[in-house]
């Protein structure tokens, strides 16, 4: 391979003038945890509470729910994102399309909530998957024992199904840290967008990519290793321990 | 809200959008999948061989894969993929690959590792009494996982691997960072030339919702269908 390689380059001032490439790689990084952290608290939020409507009694609380999962799962993340940070703004009345325009660090705002409300549907189909993997009598014992139906999700039925979906919960977790990368395509200087620019204005591409994939693995690793701590800490006594966790879908 | 909406626009670029577009996006889908479940099987293969490097190796690859965004891996092999095509041809340049060639390599390498996680689900949700059944009868290892293992472990996983080829189909869309004219990159380029991102952008949602649905629509049915039978 007749490739130059130069590893000295991240020590290099990158074209801001103010970092060197390796400082940018790291602003990278943290923009990464931000966008993917706050999408994951809409995500965990919205998702929770589309997959306790899936499981209620009530057939149209069911019908709703189950569009919100498969609008947002059949379209692509990168399609949704177009639609959030492009569509939105003309669709509103103008006054407030503007000021959706305008607002700083838009594409942070747009990522957070178009990776939040793609990623909500799948959480939606977990927690749906958690509570209904729960024995039926459950539910009609807290019935029984005359909680309402708010109060049986509450203190019977989420305390459990939270605790058997950790490990898929995981999977989604990290792939929201991963899908954040699509929010380059809108513009947010994300981990994966600073390697590409450190790669436009150094045209060392591979340094750059090493680099960016040895973070994106270690972010891993690190996420990896606690969940599989607090699984452990929160298994259910009795359940055939966790599932080793898969990484992904 | 709708009142300046030009439907016409979707009409005239019908014929881009889908003969160019969607062919490319579709054949994308198509070729992926295929490289994606014989290369994921080669991985399955590996990492159940109980020898420990094969297996290291195969379980290290999908962790990596696993790991990175597919963006960042679409970067990787877009630069990638002319020196390794120079290694192997052992050209003195490294060799100019076509948008097509390099999505391909890197959607191929990229899912073989999901569809290598299938794959193996499925070789271990055979009974081992059959692999030993298969010895015992005297055949040996690639006659008993072509014949015996394989198909099963294949038909078993038939609804899973379709699944993964739907989220295939959606993750193509990722291809309009090198600016390829799949169905979304060609949308967005009508969407930029004409100055209606509204029109196009939500067409292309609605056809990508569509064809998703109407795929996992069919993917449950079968699913149904193989279930009565086993």
């Amino acid at each position: 391979m007749n490739y130059y390689w130069n590893w000295g380059i991240f020590w290099q001032v990158s074209p801001d003038a103010a970092h060197t490439y390796l400082q940018t790689l790291l602003l990278g990084t943290a923009w990464t945890l931000a966008t993917a952290l706050v999408a994951w608290i809409l995500a965990l939020t919205l998702g929770s509470l589309v997959g306790v409507m899936r499981t209620t009694p009530h057939p149209w609380l069911v019908r709703i729910g189950n569009a919100y999962v498969e609008l947002f799962r059949n379209v692509p993340l990168l399609v949704q994102m177009f639609l959030w940070y492009f569509v939105l703004p003309e669709l509103v009345p103008r006054g407030i399309g503007t000021w959706l325009k305008q607002l700083p660090d838009a594409s942070f705002y747009t990522a957070v909530v178009a990776l939040g409300f793609y990623t909500s549907a799948r959480v939606a189909e977990q927690v749906r998957a958690g509570i209904t993997s729960l024995p039926s009598g459950q539910r009609l014992a807290a019935l029984a024992l005359g909680l309402t139906l708010p109060q049986a999700y509450r203190y019977v039925l989420l305390p459990m199904a939270y605790r058997i979906i950790l490990p898929p919960l995981t999977s989604e977790f990290l792939n929201v840290i991963k899908n954040s990368a699509v929010a380059l395509t809108i513009g947010l200087m994300e981990l994966t967008a600073r390697a590409r620019s450190m790669q436009e204005f150094s045209f060392q591409v591979f340094e750059a990519f090493t680099a960016a994939t040895l973070i994106y693995i270690a972010i891993n690793i690190a996420v990896t290793f606690a969940m599989r701590r607090t699984e452990r800490r929160v298994a259910v006594p009795g359940y055939i321990g966790m599932a080793p966790p898969a990484t992904a879908e | 809200m709708f009142s300046n909406f030009d439907f016409d626009i979707i009409i005239r670029s019908l014929p881009y959008l889908f003969y160019d577009g969607m062919t490319f996006t579709l054949t994308l889908t198509a070729l992926a999948t295929l490289g994606g479940i014989v290369f994921g099987t080669a991985l399955a293969l590996m990492r159940l061989s109980g020898l420990a490097p094969l297996s290291i190796l195969a379980a290290g690859y999908v962790n990596l894969m696993r790991s990175v965004p597919l963006v960042l891996m679409i970067f990787w092999f877009y630069f990638l993929v002319p020196y390794l095509g120079q290694w192997l041809t052992a050209a003195s340049q490294p060799i100019r690959v076509g948008p097509f060639t390099s999505s391909l390599v890197t959607f191929m390498v990229f899912e073989a590792a999901y569809f290598c996680e299938i794959m193996r689900a499925g070789i271990q949700s055979i009974p081992r009494g059959q692999v030993w059944a298969a010895q015992a009868l005297g055949m040996r290892y690639p006659t008993t996982m072509l014949y015996i293992v394989l198909p099963q472990a294949f038909r078993n996983m038939v609804p899973v691997l379709l699944t993964q080829t739907i989220i295939l189909f959606q993750d193509t869309s990722l291809v309009y960072v090198l600016s390829i004219t799949d169905f979304l990159g060609a949308a967005s380029k009508i969407a930029q030339r004409d100055g209606r991102l509204v029109e196009m952008y939500l067409f292309a949602a609605l056809v990508y919702f569509v064809i998703s649905l109407a795929a996992s629509h069919c993917v449950r049915l079968l699913q149904r269908r193989i279930a009565i039978v086993r």
